[in-house]
């Protein structure tokens, strides 16, 4: 039906012309293969060109031959898919572009040696050398930063749905709000201005301070929505049976909603695990092994591509390290992420809804 | 609709006067009670304190920088903290950010909005989920990582465009390019667009999903295209989410650090082309500048940090204004 012949705009159907299903992607396909024909007669190398060019043509090949056969209104609908589609691919591109060089390059020198090595003994230029005091640092990091802000926040927002009522609740509503706006280098700076009072030097537990509140807002926000999924009736329940409100919410509230909680807890890890700034300001980086972070500089593995890529000089092996460190930051930041979501789907609280 | 939402509101209760929530609060004397409120109460009130003591511990530090300063603090087109005495100002830093931000902001949201669409209205319903679910976990890569693709791969990629920039716009000043590598602004606003892509899109979608199936389907029923119905139900009624969305991404561009400081090769001066290499943000002059900082540089830093912390606050206290009004959706787990 919808294959109506083109050139029938005769009054006795009750459809009006439409263009056949497939064309959209004949106009596609159309458009690249102009796109690519007028980049090759101009000698233009750069693809972003080239897509640029389709992505055009397709918009307006698109539009010129709905209007002249459907009208303007069929036709502004279809220009408006053809954007939507053209901008979704646009995206797409530097997106996959990102992990596929991640891969491909990190691949190159990500082996056992490389995850269990220093680079003590390596200059930045030579090849050779490893991530294991980048690893140890960024992990124990990470670790004292959970420990830190993970209470804090789950404790908060505890208080913000069992208790809070007023405007206390509501200014730590709001200042958890604007917190998790705080860009990662001033809380390093915050921290730095604490140290420089104390005349103190950089050391591991000053950046996992920064991370800490860093973290702190997302663990609020994300038990907060989860405590507020757990529903009334259990709590109504418990305290019905005469159980103290704080045991209700130890024992009821927090167990309904652990599925929810640890899976913040860990999304806010893996974001935390990324940040370079704060670790960049007060961690300070390092190419030995320096297991203690209370005391001397360390390495964390964000910092570790920042200083291979910047302090390289252009060096092959250099880059080849950072892309190697990229991969392994992203594998352990996906791995929390997957394994979170999976918690997620597998504790989600019933709630009847 | 309607009716479902009336029954599942509990009857109207009178709101408990203060008087009555100060007896409740204190009728909770089990000792184990007193002590979780305690805990519970104390941590949301160590929050304020750290807010609060980051903008106290910065003021004083930038006090500090801010009286030793020779030269203007806020128009200074210099950053010499070694002199004596010492001058340095913000302007280029203030420029640089303002600028890289808004090219993000300029491409980032239509491009979001149209792919926040385009997973609720318009990919196949299959794809919807997966697509959804890869831009979530794209909103986790780490920033360095942004910035090593983008100085890496990003960079060289760009020279053509730039010739092209340089060619056909060159005429508008803006865009004329004098071959050198571009690590320049426009570089650092399209790797800033490619970051804040996914939490614009992951918020922008949360809206449109909550548009009422009765407006759409009342505007097809009237014989509108998918596109009018866009237009007149959906961006209507999402309108002051997206606009938080933005900036709530903007806040993001503002703040970003390394992924400017990798691909841009700063000088302390503003470039009136977009294309030439050179000027700065606060967050990449921190960065940069820090290694070899001496105390009053660092404080200088510091001084130069309050500032972007405070427009930082000021964006998403006004995203998160917006979004209050609609309690529904919130950002913050985006």
């Amino acid at each position: 039906m919808s294959n109506a012949v083109i050139t029938d705009k005769g009054p006795s159907t009750l459809r009006g012309a439409s263009l056949p299903k497939w064309s959209p992607y004949a106009i596609a396909a159309g458009s690249v293969a102009l796109g690519l024909g007028i980049s090759a007669a101009a000698g233009l190398s750069s693809s972003i060109q080239w897509a640029l060019i389709a992505g055009l043509l397709f918009v307006l090949g698109t539009y010129v031959i709905a209007a002249r056969v459907e009208g303007r209104r069929q036709a502004k609908d279809r220009v408006a898919t053809a954007l939507v589609w053209v901008a979704f691919l646009l995206a797409v591109v530097p997106l996959v572009s990102l992990v596929w060089s991640t891969i491909s390059r990190g691949v190159k020198v990500l082996d056992f040696y490389f995850l269990t090595h220093s680079m003590g003994l390596v200059a930045d230029s030579e090849p050779g050398g490893g991530i294991y005091h980048a690893i140890l640092g960024s992990l124990e990091q990470v670790a004292l930063a959970t420990v830190i802000a993970a209470p804090i926040g789950v404790l908060t927002a505890i208080y913000l749905v069992e208790y809070g009522r007023g405007k206390l609740a509501k200014a730590v509503t709001f200042f958890v709000d604007v917190m998790t706006g705080i860009p990662s280098i001033v809380a390093g700076l915050f921290i730095l201005s604490i140290m420089l009072m104390f005349d103190m030097q950089p050391f591991g537990f000053a950046g996992s301070l920064a991370l800490a509140i860093l973290m702190m807002p997302v663990v609020v926000r994300s038990t907060e929505e989860m405590l507020k999924l757990v529903p009334n009736e259990l709590r109504e329940a418990s305290l019905a049976l005469g159980v103290p409100k704080w045991r209700t919410i130890l024992k009821v509230v927090l167990p309904t909603s652990l599925g929810g909680i640890t899976t913040g807890i860990m999304l806010a890890i893996a974001r935390i695990a990324g940040e370079t700034a704060p670790v960049l300001l007060l961690v300070w980086g390092n190419s030995l092994i320096n297991a203690n972070p209370f005391e001397g500089a360390q390495q964390s593995l964000p910092l570790y591509i920042y200083q291979q890529y910047a302090n390289s000089a252009g060096a092959g092996a250099a880059y080849d390290r950072a892309w190697a460190a990229s991969l392994t930051l992203i594998a352990f930041v996906m791995i929390l992420n997957l394994v979170a979501r999976g918690i997620a789907r597998w504790k989600a609280p019933k709630t009847g809804r | 609709m309607d009716t479902t939402q009336i029954k599942d509101t509990p009857p109207p209760t009178p709101q408990p006067t203060v008087a009555e929530q100060k007896r409740a609060a204190r009728g909770a004397t089990r000792p184990g009670d007193r002590v979780f409120l305690g805990l519970s109460r104390g941590s949301g009130i160590l929050l304020l304190v750290i807010m609060a003591a980051i903008a106290g511990f910065l003021t004083y530090r930038a006090s500090i920088a801010i009286s030793k300063d020779e030269a203007n603090f806020f128009t200074a087109f210099e950053w010499n903290t070694q002199l004596v005495p010492p001058k340095f100002g913000i302007a280029v830093l203030v420029f640089g950010t303002v600028v890289s931000s808004i090219i993000a902001m300029a491409i980032a949201v239509p491009i979001a909005v149209a792919i926040a669409l385009f997973l609720t209205h318009y990919a196949p319903r299959k794809l919807r989920g997966p697509i959804a679910y890869v831009i979530d976990l794209l909103a986790a890569v780490p920033s360095i990582v942004y910035g090593l693709w983008g100085a890496l791969i990003l960079v060289p990629h760009m020279n053509g465009l730039y010739g092209w920039l340089d060619d056909y716009l060159g005429w508008t000043g803006i865009f004329s390019w004098q071959g050198g590598a571009p690590r320049s602004m426009l570089t650092v606003g399209i790797l800033l667009a490619i970051m804040i892509l996914p939490i614009i899109t992951n918020v922008s979608r949360e809206v449109f999903r909550q548009v009422p199936q009765m407006h759409e389907e009342a505007a097809l029923a009237l014989g509108a295209t998918r596109w009018e119905v866009i237009r007149m139900a959906v961006i209507p009624f999402g309108r002051s989410g997206v606009i938080s969305a933005s900036m709530l991404g903007l806040g993001r561009a503002l703040g970003e650090t390394m992924a400017v400081a990798t691909v841009l090769s700063p000088t302390f001066d503003i470039q009136a082309s977009l294309l030439d290499p050179g000027g700065g943000t606060f967050a990449q002059n921190i960065a940069s500048k820090f290694g070899e900082a001496s105390e009053l540089g660092r404080d200088a830093l510091i001084a130069s940090g309050l500032v972007l912390f405070v427009i930082t606050l000021l964006v998403n206290g006004a995203a998160r204004m917006i979004i209050a009004r609609r309690k529904e959706y919130s950002g913050a787990n985006a």
